[in-house]
Parts: C-alpha cells; sequence; structure tokens
C-alpha cells in the first residue's frame, strides 16, 4: 500500500492544474470513497449534478485504487502500478474536461463579444473625423500614415450601403429571380467589404506591405463613404453627367486616399503598383456596378436594347440548322446524281 | 472495502455530505403559510381566458408607454416578445397585399419584412452591447420591438389612404404621417435605450436605430397596392 502511493506521489509533479490536489486525495482514498471537504473549494461549482458526477469519478478511481492494492502484493515493478495510476487519473481527468467543454459553450457568446469589444471603442467626434478623413487624401508617402483600427464606422457604413441599395434595387424594379432583394444587397456589400479587405491583404502579405487585416477592413470600409454618397445622391437624381463627376470626384477622392495609405506603408515600385492599381480598379468599378446594375433608366435602356437583338438572334438559331442541312444535301444530291435518277434535292433521299 | 461500497449504492453521497470531523447541524424549517402563497401566484387553476386577458393587458400597458414615451423603466423592467411578435406580424401582413397578387418583386414580402425587422434588432442590440451598453439582449429586443407601433399604426393609416386612390395629395398625406411616425418611433426608443449606454456615445447607438426605422418607414411609404 504505501508503495503503491508512493508511486502515486511521482505522479503528482506532472499534474498541473490547480485543482490537481483533489484529484490526489481522491486516489489515495485506498479503496473507500471519502472526499475530504476541506480540499472542495467553492470555486468548483458542485451542485448536486456534481456530486453525482463525483460520485462515478470516485468510484472509478476507487476501483482502480482498489485493483491496484490488490497487485501490490505480487511485488510487481513499481513503474506498472504507476502506469495503472495514471490510467485511473486520466478517466478521471477525461470526465472533468467534458464538463468544462460543455459550461465553456454556453460561456462563448458572450465571451466573443467581448472580444470584439476594443474595436468599437470610439468616440462620436472620432467616427465624424474619419469619414471626414476618409475623403481627403494625404500625400505623405515617406512615412507609414496611420490608420485607426476600428471596426464600428465601416461596419454601420456597410449597412448604410445595404439600405442605400435596398432603395436603388427598389425603384429600378430590379427582378431577382432566385433570392430576395435584401439577402442580394446584403450579399453584395458585405461580400465586397470582406472579400476585397482579405484579397488586398493577401496581395499586401504577399509584396511584404506593412498593414494588418484589421487596418485594410478599416480602411476599405471607410473607403465606402464615398460610394454611400455618390450612390444616394444619383440613385434619386438621374443625371449621367452628374454620376461620372461625382464618380471621379468623390469615389477618386476616397480611392486617393486608400491609395495613399497603402503606398505609404510599401516599398518598391512594382510592388506598389500592384496593390494600389489593384485597389484602385476594384473600387472605381464597384462604384460603377453598383450605380449601373441598379438603375432606372439603364434598365429601360437595356430592355430596348434587347428587344431587336433577340430576334435576329432567334432566327439565326432556327435557320443554321435548315441551311447546313441543304447545303449538304445538295453536295449529296451532286455526289449522288449520277446514280439516282431524280434532280438532286432532297426528296429523293426522304424517300 | 470496494464490494462493501458497491453492494451499497448510494453510500457514496451519504459519505459526501458527512464527515467525521465537522458535525452537521442546522435548522430545518417548513413554510407554514405556502398554500396562502400559491393561491396568489398560482395560474393553474384560473381560466384560461383570464390568463390571456392579463398578458394582453400588460401587452397594452406597454404599448401606451410607447406612445407617451417619458423615461419609464416599465418596458426594460419586465420585458416579453409577444408585443413585438404581434407588431411585426401586422406589419408584414399589412405590407404583403400588395406584392401577393402582382407576383412581382418589387413589393415587399412577409417573409423579408420579417426578416428585416428581427434582424435588424438583433444587429442594433449586438451594436449597442459592442460599444459597452449595459442593457440586456431581450429588453432591447423588446423595446425596439414596441417602438415599431408608431409604424404599424401609419402602415395602417396608408392602406386606408390608398383606398381613396394614389394620386399627389395621397402621398403627401401618406409621407406626413411616415414621417411623423418615424420620427415618433426614434425618439420613443432612444429615449428608453440611451439610458443605459455610456453618456459619450449615444450619438452612435442611435445611428442603426435611425437606419432600422428610416428602411422601415421607406418600405411603408413606397408601398402601393395592387392594381
Amino acid at each position: 500500500m504505501s508503495a503503491g502511493s508512493g508511486s502515486r506521489n511521482t505522479n503528482t509533479n506532472t499534474n498541473t492544474e490547480p485543482w490537481g490536489s483533489f484529484d490526489d486525495n481522491l486516489i489515495q482514498g485506498s479503496g473507500s470513497a471519502v472526499i475530504d471537504m476541506e480540499n472542495m473549494d467553492d470555486t468548483s461549482g458542485s451542485s448536486f449534478e456534481d456530486m453525482g458526477e463525483m460520485h462515478q469519478r470516485m468510484k472509478v478511481a476507487a476501483e482502480a485504487a482498489a485493483a491496484e492494492d490488490d497487485n501490490a502484493d505480487d511485488g510487481e515493478f513499481l513503474g506498472m502500478k504507476g502506469l495503472k495510476g495514471q490510467l485511473g487519473r486520466q478517466v478521471a481527468d477525461e470526465v472533468w474536461q467534458a464538463g468544462k467543454r460543455q459550461a465553456s459553450r454556453a460561456f462563448n457568446l458572450y465571451a466573443n463579444i467581448d472580444i470584439l469589444r476594443p474595436y468599437f471603442d470610439v468616440e462620436p467626434v472620432q467616427v465624424r473625423s474619419r469619414l471626414v478623413e476618409s475623403m481627403i487624401p494625404v500625400r505623405m508617402i515617406n512615412f507609414p500614415q496611420k490608420i485607426a483600427g476600428e471596426l464600428y464606422g465601416p461596419l454601420m457604413l456597410v449597412f448604410t450601403l445595404v439600405a442605400i441599395l435596398l432603395h436603388g434595387m427598389k425603384t429600378s424594379g430590379t427582378v431577382i429571380r432566385e433570392g430576395t432583394l435584401m439577402g442580394t444587397a446584403i450579399g453584395t456589400c458585405f461580400g465586397y467589404w470582406l472579400g476585397v479587405s482579405s484579397f488586398i491583404y493577401f496581395l499586401a502579405y504577399l509584396v511584404n506591405a506593412q498593414i494588418t487585416m484589421l487596418q485594410m477592413l478599416s480602411l476599405l470600409g471607410y473607403g465606402l463613404f464615398g460610394h454611400c454618397v455618390v450612390l444616394l445622391i444619383t440613385y434619386n437624381i438621374h443625371f449621367h453627367f452628374l454620376f461620372y463627376f461625382l464618380w471621379l470626384l468623390i469615389g477618386g477622392l476616397s480611392t486617393l486616399r486608400m491609395v495613399a495609405a497603402l503606398l505609404s506603408r510599401t516599398v518598391g515600385k512594382t510592388p506598389r503598383l500592384l496593390l494600389c492599381g489593384t485597389l484602385s480598379v476594384l473600387h472605381l468599378l464597384f462604384l460603377l456596378y453598383l450605380h449601373f446594375a441598379y438603375h432606372r433608366i439603364v434598365e429601360g435602356l437595356l430592355d430596348s436594347l434587347e428587344g431587336p437583338n433577340m430576334a435576329p438572334m432567334q432566327r439565326v438559331a432556327r435557320d443554321v440548322p435548315e441551311l447546313t442541312l441543304n447545303t449538304t444535301l445538295r453536295t449529296l444530291g451532286v455526289l449522288v446524281r449520277p446514280h439516282t435518277l431524280g434532280d438532286g434535292t432532297g426528296r429523293l433521299f426522304k424517300i | 472495502m470496494a464490494a462493501a461500497e458497491s453492494s451499497r449504492p448510494f453510500s457514496g453521497l451519504s459519505d459526501v455530505s458527512i464527515s467525521e470531523d465537522i458535525p452537521v447541524e442546522g435548522d430545518i424549517s417548513v413554510p407554514i403559510d405556502s398554500s396562502r402563497k400559491d393561491d396568489d401566484f398560482s395560474t393553474l387553476d384560473e381560466p384560461v381566458k383570464e390568463t390571456i386577458l392579463r398578458d394582453l393587458r400588460a401587452v397594452g400597458k406597454k404599448f401606451i408607454h410607447v406612445l407617451y414615451p417619458k423615461r419609464s423603466s416599465a418596458l426594460l423592467r419586465d420585458w416579453d416578445l409577444w408585443g413585438p411578435l404581434l407588431l411585426c406580424v401586422t406589419l408584414a401582413l399589412l405590407l404583403q397585399g400588395g406584392a401577393a397578387d402582382n407576383d412581382d418583386q418589387g413589393g415587399p414580402q412577409f417573409a423579408e419584412v420579417f426578416v428585416i425587422i428581427w434582424f435588424g434588432s438583433i444587429i442594433i442590440t449586438l451594436n449597442s452591447k459592442l460599444l459597452g451598453g449595459t442593457i440586456s439582449f431581450f429588453q432591447s429586443l423588446c423595446v425596439l420591438g414596441y417602438c415599431i407601433l408608431p409604424l404599424t399604426a401609419a402602415m395602417a393609416v396608408c392602406r386606408i389612404v390608398l383606398l381613396s386612390g394614389s394620386g399627389k395629395v395621397s402621398f403627401a398625406v401618406r409621407l406626413v404621417v411616415v414621417t411623423a411616425s418615424f420620427g415618433w418611433s426614434t425618439f420613443a426608443s432612444t429615449a428608453f435605450l440611451t439610458g443605459s449606454q455610456p453618456p459619450n456615445r449615444k450619438a452612435l447607438v442611435v445611428y442603426p436605430v435611425f437606419l432600422f426605422y428610416f428602411v422601415i418607414g421607406w418600405m411603408i411609404l413606397t408601398f402601393s397596392p395592387p392594381q
């Protein structure tokens, strides 16, 4: 018995958990299941279910200990007994771990909120100044520009863009075959924001630019402010000239601001060209797409263009096989003519 | 010892509660007046009608709180989601009529309205939690849901106005009604919600609420009945 407990004591060093002594006492009970109440601290959260679980665990541990005690008289090697003690401990540990996992899953929702909270730590004044700054390109590319890692502004801008897009879709009478307008608007905006941010971050990683994913999300998110302004104006005032003017002015300014920030954080000509070229092309084309995809006038234009276009296409599609059939038949007829009495048209062959 | 224990299955539990070192002592008190208490709080014996009426009365009281938003905490203290569900379904049904017959996607559909209202409320709630608000999740959902009441009322008015025809006058009437109810909704919900927010961030919490009610209000304004 003493040898058995001795071997167990050697194992206690491997246990790094704060409640490790609890398990040791369990196993040291030498077959009977006695729990020392002093070692049961309140932090383990012992309810009645825990008691049942503990009872179960005690039994397992007690059985392991009892089996060990029976073998102690055989004069076996100490290491063997240590192994069995470990088995009991492992089972007890596993049961404990399962319970802990279950409990921690319940807290996960609030834990995640706490993880995100630092990114939403802003003041209204800061958000306002960042919105204004998103339109002002800074000509300082020798020293890395400061990019605030914050998600409140970008998230709200994306939701605003969703609302504006919904408005544009409704007024243009867009019909989406599979899916709802709402889903399409949310998918488009979030897809652009998250997708392009990750893509540019990936490119930045390739060319070794000094930017984090959070900064990229924030930069592109604030860049959408220009889009919101342009789309809000041009969905309601239908002048193509006005749109192109605003597209170049506001969209260009917000793009320039992002490009300048990226330029200051990249080294080398080719990386700069690659990164900034990709970003500006994507950003400006997205604005163009959003405007023209859900615009009333262009919708009508497309309809009127489709009208005359469809008819010839259908006629060609219908005529082509007939034409080829005739020509093949004619050539066949020419070939076959010496052997037939007919005039070489297809009718003879059909009979 | 182990064999003896296995023969008595609950001996382990008795060992847990009684230790040799620590004497077990204390009082066991049996509440005598429990039967009287039960009479007050038991809802098992009362007719179903009373139960439903009591709940409806509670919902109605909260409606009045929304209509007179005077910083009362009744909406926050005992929250429920029956009122929001009722309002949401009513609004979705009222908006549904336009799209059902037309079979075009221009009009809002039941599921769309439903999703916008609940998804939007959840986003606003999460946002206020992220900004450091001390309000609980369902309290916020309750407040946002109850504050749709003015907009639902505006929708009912719009349908009545649209019965008389859809000219410029009717559009002007609808615009006024929807704008007023939109302002009312936003004002009422901020009166309830901003108390639990850090004072320097009220504007950040109010913006998504504003956007949420604006989208709903705009949906109501652009609603057109089936031709």
